[in-house]
């Protein structure tokens, strides 16, 4: 669970709280489009490094930590998956290129999480549902994402309360077979979905009778404004992102090349 | 029974929960953990089946270290019933619901039958036997979860909040059944906040604030000690607080229960002067 806990937004200030969740998702996505339209290890790495300020900038650094941790765990094991098919589909042989690319492809997934871990550790859920109802989304679907948003901790919570309850009861989880184990998880599954039934049916009752829906045009607090850091963040973003498709149509066209890592690593 | 010794239990959240707890069972023992929210009382108990384990000092049940047994181990002579029953219940009947546990202690069927016939009849479920726990009302759902530890005889019974969404009558009859229970040779500890509940059930009462024990013993010496009960956020029972206002006229001050306060008041009136 502690993996999750990185993704979970606590009440903070820092500069990238501040910034406007809208442009915050746009530089990730362009972060996501980066990590996604390159395979060399060396731009992963440098992706990677480039979170570092935003980490720094957040004040987050502890919670963000939770969440490498787990995304190190599975990185690893992408890493083991991906030299075992190479290993066998190119006949029981591997190159150093396939190393590096097997790096690549866990190094991305790392700056996936890293960057998405980022965004929702400085971006409370209130003005990530703010931000889709400015940019047009209709009110029922916004309210819909920032209750499920919500909603993720206190099932975590309730999960782990059940597992409690039932193992008190002498279920042991970790007992059998492989398709025992997976039947272990009914006690647990069941109470929590009824569970969460019952919450969102009382939550609807309660939204109703506070007149929700009334109106069709609901008016809203707060409202967001881009600001000179929202601007400067835009740019960053824009520029980052045109550089580096240009780069990757020169690297198509076989103009440059981009180093591979390994070898000058092994090489000194 | 179970000896608690020093524990210290931090969340990995990192909230210091227990802060250095030392406290002792004995068999057959009716105990009351009484504190206010954030006390550290479900973190206490969590302890006695090995939910979670010290962070240091230790917690012995018969003599062996928590640390060293599995929680299954544990539960069977550590039986829990926790607060929502809605955290357990999950079978299509009620009496599934009560052998589930039967079943992973690795019963027999003969003997499983036996105990759930047992459970379902001590509660005054048998009519129920048939129907998904789901259907049933809060106290009577309340009563499956109870049904369900109670099938496999543990040693030590914790409640957690067992009076919380209870009527009267209800509590009534959890109050019989856990004296009767107790009377059995039973040990019986229960969570709660309800002073009334404990102050009629006359157990040793244990307070609890900030992770700390704060006072340990009779319920007449407990609940009738104001400064400690205001430390822990509990206001003392609603006689004992009409018995302290009349104190000027020769009250005694150490009485809980109403049938005390009765034949006191009753001798005043009848006899006209405070003994």
């Amino acid at each position: 669970m502690s993996f999750l806990e990185g993704f979970r937004f606590r009440g903070s200030d820092s500069l990238m709280h501040r910034l406007d969740p809208r442009v915050k998702f746009v530089y990730v996505c362009v972060i996501f489009v980066i990590a996604v339209v390159y395979t060399d290890f060396l731009v992963q790495v440098l992706l990677f490094i480039l979170q570092f300020p935003a980490v720094y900038l957040g004040k987050v650094y502890r919670q963000w930590m939770k969440s490498m941790r787990g995304a190190v765990f599975l990185a690893v094991f992408i890493l083991v998956s991906i030299l075992l098919s190479q290993y066998f589909y190119y006949g029981y042989n591997l190159l150093l290129s396939d190393f590096e690319y097997a790096l690549a492809m866990s190094m991305r997934f790392i700056v996936l999480v890293a960057s998405f871990s980022i965004f929702f550790l400085t971006t409370s859920p209130d003005y990530l549902g703010l931000a889709l109802e400015q940019s047009g989304v209709p009110y029922q679907f916004c309210f819909a994402f920032v209750t499920a948003v919500r909603f993720v901790p206190v099932l975590a919570d309730e999960a782990q309360r059940i597992i409690d309850a039932q193992r008190s009861r002498g279920m042991e989880l970790e007992k059998g077979s492989f398709l025992k184990r997976v039947r272990n998880y009914i006690p647990i599954l069941i109470p929590l979905i009824v569970n969460a039934v019952k919450r969102s049916l009382e939550l609807a009752e309660s939204m109703e009778s506070r007149a929700w829906g009334s109106s069709k045009k609901r008016s809203s607090y707060y409202t967001l404004k881009l600001r000179r850091g929202d601007y400067a963040l835009a740019a960053i973003s824009i520029a980052a992102l045109s550089i580096s498709l240009y780069v990757k149509y020169l690297v198509m066209q076989g103009l440059i090349r981009i180093p591979m890592v390994l070898p000058l690593i092994l090489r000194t | 029974m179970i000896e608690v010794d020093n524990l210290f239990y931090r969340y990995p959240s990192g909230v210091e929960a227990l802060r250095g707890v030392s406290l002792e069972i004995r068999r057959g023992e009716f105990l009351a953990i009484m504190g206010k929210n954030g006390a550290g009382k479900t973190t206490l108990v969590k302890h006695f089946n090995g939910l979670l384990k010290p962070t240091s000092g230790s917690v012995k049940v018969d003599g062996v270290d928590t640390r060293e047994l599995s929680v299954a181990e544990l539960s069977r002579k550590v039986g829990m019933v926790f607060q929502n029953p809605d955290h357990q219940l999950f079978c299509e009947t009620v009496e599934e619901e009560i052998s589930f546990a039967l079943k992973n202690f690795g019963f027999d069927e003969e003997t499983i039958e036996k105990r759930v016939e047992w459970a379902l009849h001590l509660l005054d479920l048998e009519r129920y036997r048939k129907s998904s726990p789901l259907v049933l009302s809060g106290g009577e759902r309340k009563r499956v979860a109870l049904a369900s530890v109670l099938a496999w005889d543990p040693e030590v019974l914790i409640l957690d909040e067992p009076t919380i969404g209870q009527d009267q009558r209800q509590k009534e009859i959890l109050r019989q059944f856990i004296l009767q229970l107790n009377a059995q040779g039973k040990t019986v500890v229960m969570v709660t906040h309800d002073v009334e509940f404990v102050a009629e059930c006359n157990p040793r009462v244990v307070l609890m604030s900030d992770g700390r024990i704060i006072a340990d013993g009779a319920a007449k010496t407990v609940l009738t000690d104001f400064k400690t009960l205001r430390e822990a956020s509990i206001i003392p029972p609603q006689i004992t607080q009409l018995f302290s206002s009349i104190a000027k006229y020769g009250f005694p001050q150490d009485v809980i229960d109403l049938w005390e306060a009765k034949s006191i008041l009753h001798d005043v009136l009848l006899g006209g002067k405070v003994r």
